[in-house]
């Protein structure tokens, strides 16, 4: 039996689609530790949002709004959930795994003298405990994780760790309390401007059907042409892992991922990508994978359905020669 | 500007990675790098050094073996290192690693820290808001590029899904640097050169006498367990692409 608290996120009254998975995550915890969940939303004008969440299976809706809190900025944000926190008395407060998160939910917890279990895959509950499972080493290792010390406890989800179309509905509309908080414009030390896309999207690899995506394994700008030429013959279109975009050798609108687009071709093929969780969430959803890799254990071939594990440079000029010979 | 950068070895990218303990790897026999986000953490650190003039410090924590990162970091061109010395850093949990790091930090009262937005290992992506917390400092995260103005700085958040956000902070300020903010320069053999007489000032993480009760603790690490079931196509590279386009065309129907 425990207090549990999940902060959702929105921007101009919009949610950020991850506050809904981390509630499913919220509801199966709560329901199988017969805890109490309540659910914040925080901002400035999201009432609305307020309504729409208690209609979901919820003990409360906190609605936490002001002036100040009408643009993020993490000393707001911090300042504003700390008196949320006094006053609900939490015992594990749960976030979904977000930029903005990353930004300001480890200073919340900090200043509480309390730690953080970040960018959690899932959960176990075992003998009564709480084990909270991340990655490590980019995705090569799990962890379970377990909070040591007094509540509360701090813990965020990554995205795609639970699906929001599991989110249960309520059998009736969880009250909505406001809650009052107080911040001065003086506390808030960051200024935050205008939200803003580079220069726009040469082309839209959402729209492709067939996607063949190179990683640092391609080792040099030279070798982009192989993997091309595959992706010709294939009538399909080059994607990359953010490295390979950082460096130039290929731009910033092929990069699949997090920081980049989210895609769902029928075929996705991805060349020396070690297949890290920021990659993986912008490809997972597509309809065939398969991953190239010299090395067995590479993450990738955790979402892959056909695998080759060996030398890339060996294995696309051996496609791109049947695929040539079946012309 | 006084610059401190915090900088993590970890292991080297392919490095084979064997669990040993139940909560940690195998140290020896594999090779240590640079946290990537890092090296351009340091490099952003060395450009603004280099057009406001000022100082560059490495810090990092952890054994013995971190020396050699300082001095990487050195021959690229820092001004100095600092090392906090401590054999169990992989042990520590993430309020723990931040409070060492920021009592070392509070002694050199920089302008300017930055830090890696994630590490490679642990990869708990909080230090850096840790560090502005404990430090009292303003901070912004995923910071992909910056300009000093005035006595502040305006820099360039990275948001999700290819939106960004210029912020305005006054410094002293703490940012997280995110990989492809700028080029790397490599060392050269006249500042390998000139490494090798800057100053590492070692401090053991004893004394710097943190009073901190563990968070979190890791139970156990492990291979992942697959969720979907890989096939996986073998043979000589020219076998093994057959059966893949065999495959895609009469199993997955995708060609
Ligand atoms: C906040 C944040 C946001 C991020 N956003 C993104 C994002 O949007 N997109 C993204 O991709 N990453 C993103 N990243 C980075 C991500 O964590 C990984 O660092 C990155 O995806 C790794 O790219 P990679 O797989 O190409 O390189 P590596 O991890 O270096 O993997 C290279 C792979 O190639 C294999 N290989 C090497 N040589 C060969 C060969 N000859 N033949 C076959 N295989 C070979 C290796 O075994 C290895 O698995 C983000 C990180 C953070 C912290
Ligand atoms: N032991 C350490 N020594 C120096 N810097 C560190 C250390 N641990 C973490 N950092 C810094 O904190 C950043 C984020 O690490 P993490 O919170 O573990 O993802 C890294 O990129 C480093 O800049």
């Amino acid at each position: 039996m425990m207090n549990i608290l999940l902060i959702t996120e929105q921007r101009d009254a919009q949610w950020n689609k991850t506050s809904f998975e981390t509630l499913a995550a919220a509801q199966q915890i709560a329901a199988e530790t017969k805890s109490r969940l309540a659910a914040v939303v925080i901002g400035k004008g999201v009432a609305t949002l307020a309504g729409e969440l208690a209609a979901t299976r919820l003990d409360e809706v906190l609605l936490v709004e002001h002036d100040l809190l009408a643009a993020y900025t993490p000393d707001g944000y911090t300042i504003a959930l700390q008196q949320v926190i006094a006053q609900s008395k939490p015992d594990l407060v749960l976030f979904p795994h977000t930029y903005q998160v990353r930004d300001f939910a480890p200073k919340v917890a900090a200043s509480l003298g309390k730690g953080m279990i970040g960018d959690c895959i899932g959960y176990r509950q075992e003998n009564g405990k709480l084990i909270f499972v991340r990655q490590m080493f980019q995705g090569k290792t799990a962890a379970d994780v377990v909070f040591e010390g007094a509540a509360p406890w701090f813990a965020t989800f990554q995205a795609g760790a639970f699906r929001a179309d599991l989110v249960a509905q309520g059998a009736a509309k969880a009250p909505v309390t406001s809650i009052s908080v107080e911040l001065k414009p003086e506390q808030i030390r960051t200024k935050p401007l205008e939200l803003f896309r580079e220069a726009k999207q040469a082309v839209d690899l959402t729209q492709a059907p067939i996607l063949v995506a190179v990683g640092r394994g391609i080792k040099a700008p030279e070798n982009i042409p192989l993997a091309e030429k595959l992706a010709k013959l294939l009538g399909g279109e080059l994607a990359a892992s953010r490295p390979i975009c950082d460096e130039g050798w290929l731009p910033m609108d092929r990069q699949i991922g997090s920081s980049g687009q989210t895609v769902a071709p029928k075929l996705y093929l991805a060349l020396g990508i070690s297949g890290a969780i920021q990659h993986v969430v912008g490809m997972k959803g597509s309809r065939t994978i398969v991953a190239i890799n010299k090395d067995p254990n590479a993450p990738i071939f955790e979402v892959a359905d056909y695998g080759i594990v060996g030398d890339l440079f060996e294995i696309v000029p051996a496609l791109n020669e049947a695929l040539e010979k079946a012309k | 500007m006084k610059i401190v950068v915090c900088i993590k070895q970890v292991p080297a990218k392919d490095a084979p990675l064997a669990i040993t303990d139940a909560s940690w790897i195998r140290e020896t026999d594999i090779g240590y790098e640079m946290n990537e986000p890092d090296s351009y953490a340091l490099e952003e650190a060395l450009r603004l050094k280099e057009k406001h003039t000022g100082e560059v410090i490495a810090l990092s924590m952890g054994p013995e073996r971190v020396k050699q990162t300082i001095k990487e970091a050195l021959a690229k061109g820092a001004d100095r290192g600092v090392h906090i010395a401590d054999d169990k850093t992989h042990t520590l949990d993430p309020l723990g690693a931040a409070k060492s790091l920021a009592a070392a930090i509070e002694r050199e009262k920089p302008d300017l820290v930055l830090t890696g937005l994630q590490s490679e290992d642990q990869g708990f992506g909080q230090t850096g808001v840790l560090l502005a917390e404990l430090l009292g400092r303003p901070h912004a995260t995923i910071i992909m590029q910056i300009e000093a103005q005035g006595g502040g700085l305006r820099v360039k958040r990275e948001l999700e899904a290819g939106w960004f956000q210029w912020v305005e902070l006054p410094m002293p300020a703490v940012l997280t640097i995110q990989s492809g903010i700028n080029k790397v320069r490599y060392a050269t053999l006249k500042g390998i050169m000139a490494a090798k007489k800057k100053e590492i000032a070692t401090i053991t993480r004893e004394s710097l006498g943190i009073k901190h009760d563990p968070t979190q603790r890791i139970e156990r690490i492990y291979v992942p367990t697959k969720t979907k079931k890989t096939e996986f196509l073998t043979g000589t590279p020219k076998e093994a692409a057959a059966k893949l386009l065999e495959k895609l065309k009469h199993e997955a129907r995708v060609l």
